[in-house]
């Protein structure tokens, strides 16, 4: 039975999870599993006082993406920061085994992956650890098999600790400017290294360091999109028809290609003098642009690359 | 035990090792059963943008050689480095470089078995030791998602409290115990015995190609939900 | 954290086809609130969740006055409560049974 929702929001980073997925895929064609109705909730929160989710935070399901099947999973990130909980997470795992399972079969060989987390939920954080590898290894079992894992970013808690890891094991990474994709959170930089080496408090900071501006700069996201939730998905139709293939060639070109980020921007303290070194027109200003102008930058589609 | 001290039990037959920059090491052990790459990283040396692409370069140079030589990953780190840098950098997609590259050596048949002997918390626990096939721990390891201290910060609990909740359930608290029950760890090794011995039974279980490990945590009962509503999400996907 | 249900009594049947509906989010001021077309025409009950205790009599009050507004005969709602004020309860409600009876 399928959860009915009204897709009011348009913008990405204001909607609900539930209103991504109703704004992402084809009208009319979401199916969920293991909906909210079943109440499969993490047994864990009443020990720390904490009210749950029907869903524990993350939906998954299947639908239609301009016509072809995908399984689509989306993270609420205003539930207890998006974080992977032994639910939340086995759902996850679950999708995409089943994507891995029935590629040969008919199924689906897209899965889109709304991420917005911060990583692991330290109330179960065991179990949402393991999540996060299982859904590592699930990932890389369906690359595989020729299924094509997107991840798609923009919501306010972005994609932290294990949630960035996830999203680098993906096929393709699309990106907003209000996204962020990391490991290490800033508070936890700070706390760890002291205010000079991260003020968390500077979002600015915050931003030209993790945003999704300087992760499509890099080449650490495949593509940046404006705001609106037509938007991603216009840029999941996009990518999905061609994705890099998991094989030892594409990892070898990921190795060079990491390496020469080190080479080039190792001794870099901020993005600006990245941008500088890349010869970009306004390495001070890249944050103030609007949409339409950062997504003219030249350099920006010189970071394409097959090498993920 | 030391480095040292482990290498020697797990190959009284010998073997080398290159100690290079950012913590890495690596190097081949004699075994019966035939050569064993050795890497990893090593004297709680938190793993950076720079130790995960190293470690990785040896992981695909194991594959370049063809084969199937098993791989064997030593674990003493500590988390993630935490630093500006390393996140300017793209932290997370050289983590997630080492673990596709680990996860692509056992795709080409390359038994890959980790061994936390030292530390391991957070993304460098996922990245290594939790990257490969199957993971062993000597007693006295330390492996774990986040110390107490902060967990109780971020949770706004009590240490004592923590504590006092870590005793009924494995679900939160670091440690092997915890660890072990909830399925991440699937042998913790008798230091009394020659560790060669134990690696040898290890590698000759035969590899699945399956992560079962939620399997193994509901057996133990450490993780009771999760294998079930994995199965369940399977289940309904494939009734479409 | 407290767990309690208001039952009330409807004079007619919420209106539409729809089953399930599931509107908010739990964060901290907000609340979800599941809706499922389960009960009998003339029942309806919510059942409430919430990490704010002391507050029962104040969310029977807002309850209460939301079945005697929308009559939402046949409904069974969920609440899991982030300690939102009682007219973002009442929002939530409303907006719930809007979309319950306007979808199919």
């Amino acid at each position: 039975m399928s959860t009915v929702f009204q897709p009011h929001e348009a913008d990405w980073y204001e909607a609900t999870a539930r209103e991504r997925i109703t704004g992402l895929l084809d009208p009319g064609t979401f199916l969920e599993f293991v909906g909210p109705e079943q109440r499969a909730m993490s047994p864990h929160l009443e020990q720390f006082n904490l009210t749950g989710a029907f869903d524990d935070g993350l939906i998954v399901g299947g639908g239609r993406l301009n016509g072809d099947a995908v399984f689509i999973a989306a993270q609420e990130g205003r539930f207890l920061g998006g974080a992977f909980g032994e639910v939340h997470g086995a759902k996850l795992v679950g999708l995409l085994r089943a994507a891995r399972d029935g590629a040969d079969k008919g199924g689906p060989k897209c899965v889109l992956l709304l991420l917005d987390t911060g990583g692991v939920r330290l109330q179960e954080a065991n179990a949402g650890e393991l999540a996060i590898s299982e859904t590592i290894q699930a990932i890389l079992e369906a690359r595989l098999v020729g299924v094509s894992v997107i991840a798609l970013i923009g919501g306010r808690s972005g994609a932290f600790g294990g949630g960035g890891i996830i999203t680098a094991c993906c096929s393709r990474i699309v990106v907003s400017q209000h996204g962020r994709v990391s490991v290490s959170g800033p508070e936890v930089i700070e706390t760890n290294k002291g205010v000079e080496e991260f003020d968390s408090k500077d979002r600015a900071l915050v931003w030209r360091i993790t945003g999704g501006r300087t992760r499509a700069l890099t080449g650490a996201a495949d593509r940046y999109v404006k705001e609106r939730i037509e938007d991603f998905r216009a840029a999941a139709i996009a990518l999905a028809a061609r994705v890099p293939a998991f094989t030892i060639e594409t990892l070898a070109a990921e190795q060079h290609r990491l390496a020469q980020r080190v080479q080039q921007y190792g001794d870099c303290r901020d993005s600006p003098e990245m941008w500088r070194k890349a010869g970009l027109a306004e390495p001070e200003r890249i944050a103030e642009l609007s949409d339409d102008a950062f997504l003219a930058i030249p350099q920006l589609k010189d970071a394409h690359h097959d090498a993920r | 035990m030391t480095l040292d001290e482990v290498l020697a039990s797990l190959f009284p037959g010998g073997h080398t090792l290159e100690r290079g920059e950012f913590g890495i090491v690596h190097g081949v052990g004699g075994a019966e059963g035939g050569p064993i790459a050795l890497m990893g990283v090593v004297d709680r040396t938190p793993l950076s943008v720079d130790g995960a692409l190293r470690l990785a370069s040896h992981v695909l140079a194991v594959i370049d050689k063809g084969g199937n030589t098993p791989i064997l990953m030593l674990v003493d780190t500590a988390s993630q480095s935490m630093t500006r840098r390393d996140e300017l950098l793209g932290l997370n997609e050289y983590l997630a470089h080492l673990a596709k590259s680990l996860a692509l050596a056992a795709a080409l048949g390359h038994r890959t078995v980790g061994l936390v002997y030292g530390h391991a918390a957070a993304g460098a626990f996922i990245a290594t030791a939790m990257s490969m096939q199957v993971l062993a721990a000597l007693p006295g390891a330390e492996p774990s998602v986040m110390d107490l201290p902060s967990i109780s910060r971020v949770t706004k609990l009590p240490p004592e409290q923590l504590a006092k909740l870590a005793k009924s359930t494995p679900i939160f608290a670091p440690g092997l115990g915890p660890m072990f029950a909830v399925g991440a760890i699937a042998e913790i090794w008798n230091v009394e015995k020659p560790l060669s011995g134990q690696l040898a039974m290890l590698l000759q279980q035969s590899a699945t190609g399956r992560d079962r490990r939620d399997q193994v945590g509901l057996t133990r009962e450490g993780r009771l939900q999760a294998a079930r509503i994995s199965q369940r999400v399977i289940d309904e996907a494939t009734h479409v | 954290m407290e767990r309690f249900q208001v039952r009330g009594v409807s004079n007619r049947r919420a209106a539409g086809a729809c089953k399930l509906i599931i509107v908010g989010v739990n964060a901290s001021g907000n609340l979800e609130v599941m809706i499922e077309r389960v009960l009998p025409d003339n029942e309806c009950v919510v059942e409430v969740t919430t990490q704010v205790t002391g507050f029962r009599s104040v969310w029977q009050a807002v309850i209460e006055e939301f079945f005697e507004r929308s009559n939402p005969g046949g409904l069974r709602f969920s609440i899991n409560d982030g300690g939102a004020r009682p007219d973002t309860v009442t929002l939530r409600l409303m907006q719930g049974m809007q979309l319950i009876e306007a979808t199919s």
